[in-house]
């Protein structure tokens, strides 16, 4: 049985903020920051934004983009690190907003950067063995640095659904490997509002071990090379790591352009590679291979072989919003009104 | 208590879910049990249905003075939204600036929080409208 991607949706708020205007607050400097990180400006969730409502949003765009009824969908998974609620489940409200319950499991998932990921591994293992028909999975953050960390220059909001099925696929998941250790590069404990990270230790030993090690062993289990792909999708915490992890395989960077959004958007944490991959998959021709890598810290790598299939050619792209779309579709504003929107203003009760 | 009242209207507020009258045929959002036209006719006869989401302005005020739930949002526009299928509904509209919006105006609804009761109570979330 052939499984894969039947449909998919993406969803990115509308505000944005540069690197420059977040240093001159903290009195670092924003455009070394910037050409550092390789980011030009990141979006921000409006204050009646949240993971609900863009995992909502990028759902619905998937569904209007195929003639699945929502009946059928057997399983619905939300991975992020910023749901909206500690206990109460993300997942039941995106179920009931899009007409999917009651006939279905739903849950939360939680693995840094990469739960969104994860959650398209357990539908694939549910479709491929015939316990449900279509799963969802999806991956959405409004993730949040401490005020004047590093962090803050790229911590951003934004998130991806994918319908997983064996009928009409549009874009077949030959095989995924994933590659996980205990690496403790990135946390944040309960109760706790900003994350904590170890700085350069976020690098060498947790995303570029976790990485190079994911994509070789599932190009080695695929009998892949790098130039049997036409797109590759890195996860993505700034532009630099994509970019040189890219490199490090062979990739070039004509395979990583459509999937590179952080320059653009920020660090989208579990919206990352989800829409990276939609991104590609908006301008997918029949035939395309694409690579996928997603990276969460703590750590591990989910990585993925997929081909787009002649179903892309019938498929209505057109009903939802395009990843560049979302992109072009932007509000500049500054830090104090970033401030105000991201909840770092004391408020007085009943302030939302 | 609002808990479960917010709880009930859940399929109206996420997805726009009103009543059609079995002997009519007037729309009527919220839903209702009754038709306010054919009153004991329409008994039994009222059909749930999804509005589409389309719309457009027929009237809007731009909201300088906001309840506490709302300060952080304003000013903010609220406007009287006729749906496709005739209804009327009022609701905020977002992502566009109030100087840009006009009467007749395309918009289609989203989802946003529409509220929450203190840090730690429950989130309500429910339409908003944007412009097409």
């Amino acid at each position: 049985m052939d499984v894969g991607i039947v449909s998919y949706g993406a969803y990115i708020p509308r505000f944005r903020i540069t690197p420059q205007d977040i240093g001159r607050v903290w009195g670092s400097d924003g455009d070394a920051m910037s050409k550092g990180l390789m980011i030009y400006s990141k979006s921000v969730p409006a204050p009646d934004e949240d993971v609900v409502t863009i995992s909502v949003e990028a759902a619905r765009s998937m569904m209007r983009r195929c003639d699945v009824s929502p009946k059928d969908i057997g399983a619905l998974y939300v991975g992020s690190e910023s749901h909206p609620y500690a206990v109460k489940p993300t997942g039941t409200i995106v179920a009931e907003a899009i007409g999917a319950s009651p006939n279905l499991t739903v849950a939360d998932l939680e693995f840094a950067c990469k739960a969104g990921t994860a959650g398209i591994q357990m539908c694939m293992g549910l479709v491929g063995s015939g316990m449900i028909k279509y799963g969802v999975a999806i991956g959405a953050d409004t993730s949040q640095g401490a005020p004047g960390d590093p962090l803050e220059f790229s911590a951003s909001a934004g998130g991806g659904a994918y319908l997983i099925g064996s009928e009409k696929v549009i874009a077949k998941i030959n095989g995924t490997y994933s590659y996980t250790t205990d690496t403790p590069d990135f946390w944040r404990r309960e109760g706790e509002p900003y994350p904590s990270h170890g700085g350069r230790f976020t690098g060498e030993p947790a995303y570029f071990k976790h990485v190079t090690s994911c994509a070789k062993g599932t190009m080695d289990r695929m009998g892949t090379k790098p130039t049997d792909y036409t797109h590759a999708v890195f996860h993505q915490p700034n532009g630099k790591f994509p970019t040189r992890v890219a490199k490090m395989l062979g990739f070039s960077d004509e395979q990583i352009k459509l999937g590179l959004l952080t320059p653009y958007i920020g660090n989208t944490y579990s919206g990352a590679v989800p829409l990276g991959l939609a991104s590609v998959l908006d301008h997918a021709r029949p035939g395309d291979r694409i690579f996928a890598v997603a990276y969460g810290s703590g750590a591990g790598c989910d990585g993925f072989d997929i081909t787009v299939t002649d179903e892309i050619a019938s498929y209505r792209r057109d009903a939802g919003p395009t990843v560049a779309q979302m992109i072009e579709r932007k509000k500049m504003i500054d830090y104090a009104t970033y401030a105000k929107y991201r909840g770092k203003i004391r408020m007085k009760e009943g302030g939302q | 208590m609002t808990t479960a009242r917010f709880w009930r209207d859940n399929q109206t507020r996420y997805n726009l879910m009103a009543t059609r009258c079995g002997n009519c045929g007037k729309v009527t959002f919220p839903p209702r049990n009754v038709c306010p036209v054919c009153h004991r006719k329409s008994m039994g006869k009222m059909k749930r249905f999804q509005l589409n989401g389309e719309g457009e302005v027929y009237s809007f005020t731009v909201v300088h003075e906001a309840p506490s739930a709302f300060e952080m949002q304003k000013p903010y526009v609220l406007a009287m939204i006729r749906m496709d299928e005739g209804v009327m509904l009022t609701a905020q509209l977002i992502d566009v600036e109030a100087a840009d919006v006009k009467i007749g105006m395309k918009v289609k609804a989203t989802i946003r929080k529409i509220g929450e009761e203190g840090p730690g109570g429950i989130i309500h979330y429910g339409y908003k409208f944007t412009p097409f």
